[in-house]
């Protein structure tokens, strides 16, 4: 039991529960989302508590309002982008998640979407909560040779949590750079990160095919030749043959 | 050099900052005199550099003004350890602005696992870390079976267990070389190296690796502990308890490590949640956070240690936790040898790795590495091959933003010992 802070639970789904009957999830689940194509996944949540029936456990991880308890102390709730600013600050500050232990992106390219995982963790009780948050891929097609995430009005984007975790800074540089999701006024988002010079598909979008990448990059070398070992011997060997 | 200042300048900066506050006034927070705000009527002459540290937001530097100078430590550096480089701004001998470039030894292994099935991608984990392979292996292990739903048997448990510990002294012997090296005590450093060798003796009986060893794979682990294994260990565990009473003389009780340590990069509590600060690094700051004792893992439960805790948070301190766990770190081996079930199943039967597919879902796991919470987030989409796996490394807030923000200040020639005494390995960062 987590006294010091102002909403004491004991489990983690009693915690899923009270997310959403404190409204903090509850407005954002009724918030709108920002996918207009699926309407069936942004149903509002009618009685909070039913939210926990398994069919929201077979839903697609980007589905608003899934939850998902994987463990005692592991629970995934995927919220709008409108309202995740608002729970990570409720989790951290209300809840006592104080920890950032990490934010990352998988690319669910045939949805269209990306979904950020922001893993936060309680000291206090040990548990962890995912919250996970759908954005759109890209709003408009690659025109052409140039990616489409080059552009900014177009491109992925996420408010940035840089102000509530020192670190959270340079996730969210690795983010811009290898996904492409961009994070305006986090600190240095636009410098390269690990890559230099780089003005391809950011590399972790499922797009990216890295096999092709080299092959087109690194082969055929200038000034390299290839010989046919067999051949090569029978020149060297026998060269009157 | 004047080392009391420095100390002194450190303690107004960290006052300063675990009030919240941007530094009122350059001269009392130790910032030369010349950081000054950039006014936009200033009529900059040359290149104007935003400083990086949060605390000094919208502070600027006037490059031309030949009062600051640029450094650049490493890559090809002996004081940074593993492929990474500091960036500096210097004014004088006093580091004013610090950025940390990585990207020296990227290999984009988290792209390559999602085109490899979950077996092939098995010799890929341990090369994410390269000092510290096992706690790859063992996490990347850990999130697949409970996601594939496998049963590890118990003897595979102790093997693990007792690979991890192996891991953790030959990376803190390491440490030691890094840590006085950095202060110019490179003959601790070579003791450490070579004991450090004697455990890899150990691993390459075990695995046939020294470096990357690819012991604990899903399911369990490779092989059995070789004839007479026990009693080798024994004999390297003692020889390194030896040298430890050595090295705590040499180093620890040395006038000039004492007098370069102390004071030297003090991390306030502040800083601790909200940058993100894990493992020893926490703990020499009195948090008494181990996820050893707090989520325990394998036999961690079974086993008897406690949590090292320091109160000085600064570079003496956190050399101090880190010694103290290589004492621990031999207790728990010797344990573990003696209570190790002598026989029984190590391994179990997988389903044939070509056709492995694994449900949908998403895991993450953590462990206790040397340097903090070392944790794996594995999603699954119910193919053959993993949808995504994310690596969270503890140097990817303590090589960067703890770095860029505790530099601030220090003299040119602590840099080095002050990376080293967050015990920073690159590989993590970038993967």
């Amino acid at each position: 039991m987590n006294t010091s802070y102002q909403y004491s639970y004991t489990n983690i789904e009693e915690l899923l529960d009270i997310l959403i009957e404190k409204g903090s999830v509850e407005k954002k689940l009724n918030a709108q989302s920002v996918d207009q194509q699926a309407p069936a996944a942004r149903e509002p949540a009618p009685a909070a508590t039913e939210q926990a029936s398994p069919a929201a456990e077979q839903q697609h991880p980007t589905a608003i309002g899934r939850r998902q308890v994987q463990s005692s102390d592991l629970a995934f709730v995927t919220v709008a982008p409108e309202a995740a600013r608002h729970l990570i600050l409720d989790l951290r500050d209300r809840f006592g998640f104080t920890h950032l232990v990490l934010l990352t992106a998988v690319d669910y390219i045939e949805e269209g979407k990306f979904l950020l995982t922001y893993l936060l963790h309680n000291y206090e009780l040990h548990h962890d909560i995912g919250v996970q948050v759908p954005i759109v891929r890209d709003s408009a097609e690659t025109a052409g040779d140039r990616p489409a995430e080059a552009d900014p009005d177009t491109a992925a984007s996420m408010e940035s949590i840089h102000d509530l975790w020192a670190q959270a800074g340079t996730y969210q540089r690795e983010l811009k750079e290898m996904f492409g999701i961009d994070f305006p006024g986090s600190p240095r988002v636009d410098e390269p990160f690990i890559l230099e010079g780089w003005d391809e598909v950011p590399p972790m979008r499922r797009e990216f095919d890295t096999k092709q990448y080299s092959e087109t990059t690194y082969f055929p070398r200038p000034g390299r030749s290839t010989n046919d070992p067999a051949d090569y011997m029978r020149q060297k060997l026998y060269p009157k043959e | 050099m004047q080392p009391k200042t420095l100390k002194e300048t450190n303690k107004f900066a960290s006052a300063g900052r675990s009030a919240g506050q941007a530094s009122p006034s350059a001269g009392v927070a130790g910032q030369p005199a010349a950081v000054a705000d950039a006014a936009p009527n200033s009529a900059p002459q040359g290149p104007i550099i935003p400083l990086t540290d949060n605390h000094q937001a919208g502070r600027r530097v006037d490059l031309s003004s030949g009062k600051y100078l640029k450094l650049w430590q490493g890559p090809q550096h002996p004081g940074i350890t593993g492929n990474m480089s500091l960036e500096l701004t210097v004014s004088g001998d006093e580091v004013v602005d610090l950025r940390t470039h990585v990207g020296y030894l990227h290999r984009g292994f988290e792209k390559l696992m999602e085109r490899r099935t979950y077996i092939q991608n098995f010799p890929i984990v341990c090369r994410i870390c390269v000092p510290e392979p096992d706690f790859n292996e063992y996490l990347y292990a850990a999130t697949v079976e409970e996601l594939a739903g496998i049963q590890v048997p118990e003897r595979a448990n102790w093997l693990r267990n007792l690979t991890l510990e192996m891991a953790r002294l030959a990376s803190f012997l390491q440490w030691i070389g890094g840590q006085t090296g950095a202060f110019g005590m490179g003959v601790i450093g070579q003791w450490g190296i070579t004991h450090r060798d004697y455990v890899l003796d150990l691993f390459e009986e075990l695995s046939g690796g020294r470096i990357y060893h690819m012991y604990i794979i899903p399911g369990g682990v490779r092989g059995e502990l070789p004839e007479g294994f026990e009693g080798r260990a024994r004999t390297v565990l003692d020889k390194v308890e030896n040298l430890l009473g050595d090295i705590e003389r040499a180093m620890f009780h040395n006038a000039v490590f004492k007098d370069r340590a102390k004071g030297l990069g003090v991390v306030p509590r502040e800083m601790i949640d909200s940058y993100g600060i894990t493992g020893p690094n926490a703990r020499a700051a009195g948090v008494a956070r181990d996820v050893r004792k707090d989520q325990p893992y394998l036999l961690y439960d079974q086993l008897d240690f406690d949590v090292v805790t320091a109160s000085g948070s600064d570079t003496y301190d956190r050399a101090w936790v880190r010694f103290q766990e290589i004492h621990q770190s031999l207790s728990l081996i010797r344990q573990m040898l003696t209570r190790m079930p002598k026989s029984g199943p190590i391994h179990t039967q997988l389903p044939n790795p070509l056709h492995w597919k694994i449900p949908a879902g998403q895991t993450y796991r953590r462990a206790e590495c040397t340097r903090g919470e070392y944790g794996y987030y594995l999603v699954s989409d119910g193919s053959g091959y993993p949808r995504r796996v994310y690596v969270r490394g503890p140097s990817y807030t303590h090589a960067v933003a703890l770095m860029e923000s505790m530099a601030v200040g220090a003299n040119i020639a602590d840099v080095a010992g002050l990376m080293v005494s967050f015990h920073t390995y690159p590989p993590e960062i970038e993967r």
